[in-house]
């Protein structure tokens, strides 16, 4: 009788999968308004690599052409990764960094949250943002800089740059669970400006300084911009399976670390 | 009579109800810091527990404990029977803890409605924001609420989900004392609904007002136990310092003296009426000087307790 009742009331209490989801969408919702609505976010997200481009890519060097490539068509290859890639880290790092150091993580690991909606709504909200960027930027190229694809070439390089979310959102996920909660923003510039410029994002691969050309092979943002660029017929024609492999490996052992990190604050926590 | 009815009701809450959470022989410690040292302690069905003790005594380990949030170093933690982690156990528990920043740009019924989406079957919206005092800042961002209706939307989130077993580390820290007897009133409005909660706190005032049983902890040992009425009795009285000629065990043969403690050249002592004892000291010992009487406050003798247990320890043999 007593196992029966105990069934009956392990039953009650198990979550449906609609439950679930509802959960899932609720995380989602609410990491999405929260970033939307934190200034700092959008203005760093979002208004700097639309700046950027506007100033380098439709403003001074619009007529110019890199390899035959229009100067708006291949800032915009760049630019989409550039603004991928900070959508990304800031859209995971700086929220666990602060969430796990002061606290909030705790009642929410305290909660009957499933831990896995937390990140997969801060890499969903990544995902957003890095489509949001990457659209704005297209709309900006095609009305002001006179960029012209096919659609389908249009949709191959806004899937591109959006998928290339997921490396710089694993990434993000490392640094938030090894930095600071106050100096999370100050380490994400730190390893995104440099990383940005040495990958190629700002000043075309072919007029960096050898060093640099050199280094920037060994770099994740500049795999994805190089496929970003081969999709509309820039770049350096290497073969496209080669970045997905470095990508995929480098998202592998980003998750690694996060993993480590993840496990760390099961055993041990502040205070 | 009122009083003998009300003792009955808390003895029963007392003892009556099954074991839903407990620390058997705990221990933890931060590096070189002990946290918790051989830690017994349990919380029953229906009970209101209040662990009482200075900040940094081991009250928030023992919760974070409790909720699975840290693992003990030995000794075993338990909730509804099992482990504080399994996430069944955690569909039926609440906690509100102590946090630094909360994400500030979500609104307190943005709040609620995520926390209540984790749990089975939470209370309605207006409810949750009726008993937590919210109605009016439902729409407020939480970067734009004081610290006091800061506090009340974390109970929120504490509560919203129907919670049979409820966590409340420091609940009225930065609360004034309107909306302090306000959370007073809500969680025994809680507990008279059948729910079971451990709060802590460093108020005797909030442990005697609220809890059926109070246990005092300081620098990670649980020093004294008992109903507030116990508590109490132990805490409360008189403390007469002077320099006297008599030796501590003359002192305890003393009647009405609870306890002696040997403070450099004078000795302090503890008791419920301080002039029979007087009286008692002058007559035996004319060379008595620098008598001071000194009234132990219900948080004055508290500190006192907390603030050298051995020696309090004494004072109970």
């Amino acid at each position: 009788m007593s196992t029966i009742a105990a069934a009956l009331s392990n039953t009650q209490i198990e979550r449906s999968i609609n439950h679930t989801a509802t959960i899932y969408l609720k995380e989602g919702k609410y990491e999405f308004l929260k970033n939307l609505r934190l200034r700092v976010y959008t203005i760093s997200v979002i208004t700097f690599p639309l700046m950027f481009y506007v100033l380098f890519g439709l403003v001074l060097n619009a007529k110019e052409a890199i390899g035959g490539t229009g100067v708006p068509t291949y800032l915009l290859a760049t630019y989409g990764t550039f603004g991928v890639m900070g959508a990304s880290l800031f859209g995971t790092a700086s929220g666990l960094a602060s969430d796990r150091g002061l606290g909030w993580l705790q009642v929410k690991r305290a909660s009957p949250m499933p831990p896995f909606a937390y990140f997969a709504a801060k890499v969903f909200v990544s995902m957003i943002f890095s489509s949001i960027v990457v659209a704005l930027l297209l709309m900006l190229g095609i009305a002001f800089g006179g960029v012209r694809m096919p659609l389908a070439e249009m949709a191959k390089l806004c899937g591109t740059l959006v998928a290339g979310s997921l490396p710089f959102s694993a990434m993000g996920l490392a640094i938030g669970y090894f930095a600071g909660p106050n100096s999370a923003p100050a380490a994400i510039n730190l390893i995104y400006l440099p990383l940005s410029f040495c990958s190629g994002l700002w000043v075309p691969y072919m007029f960096l300084p050898k060093l640099v050309r050199q280094i920037a092979l060994a770099l994740p943002p500049y795999h994805l911009s190089q496929l970003a660029l081969g999709i509309v017929g820039a770049g350096r024609h290497e073969p496209a399976a080669t970045h997905w492999e470095v990508l995929f490996a480098f998202t592998l052992i980003c998750l690694g670390v996060a993993r480590i990190g993840f496990q760390r604050d099961q055993g041990k926590l502040y205070g | 009579m009122i009083g003998t009815l009300e003792e009955t009701h808390n003895i029963q809450r007392a003892n009556s109800g099954a074991v839903v959470a407990s620390l058997e022989e705990v221990n933890k410690n931060y590096g070189d810091v002990r946290a918790l040292r051989n830690v017994n302690f349990t919380v029953r069905a229906g009970q209101v527990v209040a662990l009482l003790g200075p900040n940094g005594a081991g009250k928030t380990t023992a919760v974070k404990l409790l909720l699975g949030l840290i693992q003990p170093d030995s000794g075993k933690v338990r909730v509804f029977g099992g482990d504080p982690t399994n996430p069944q156990n955690r569909m039926r528990t609440g906690a509100m803890l102590q946090v630094g920043k909360v994400p500030e740009t979500l609104r307190v019924r943005e709040h609620v409605d995520l926390f209540s989406s984790y749990y089975p079957k939470p209370l309605p919206l207006e409810e949750v924001l009726g008993a937590a005092g919210l109605e009016k800042l439902r729409d407020r961002r939480f970067g734009d609420l004081s610290g006091g209706q800061r506090q009340r939307t974390l109970f929120a989130l504490a509560i919203c989900g129907n919670p049979d077993l409820l966590f409340l580390d420091e609940p009225t820290v930065g609360l004034d004392v309107e909306a302090r007897r306000g959370l007073w009133e809500e969680i025994r409005r809680l507990v008279e609904c059948g729910k079971t909660v451990l709060l802590t706190t460093h108020y005797l005032e909030e442990a005697d007002a609220l809890a059926d049983r109070i246990a005092v902890i300081n620098q990670g040992e649980i020093i004294a136990e008992g109903t507030p009425a116990e508590i109490k009795s132990q805490t409360s009285g008189k403390k007469i310092r002077c320099v006297t000629a008599l030796s501590v065990a003359t002192l305890l043969q003393i009647p009405g003296v609870a306890g002696v403690k040997r403070d450099r050249e004078a000795v302090e002592i503890h008791t419920g009426e301080a002039e029979p004892v007087v009286r008692i000291l002058l007559s035996r010992d004319p060379s008595l000087s620098g008598l001071e009487i000194s009234g132990a406050g219900l948080e004055e003798a508290f500190l006192s307790l907390t603030r050298d247990n051995r020696e309090n320890e004494n004072h109970q043999n």
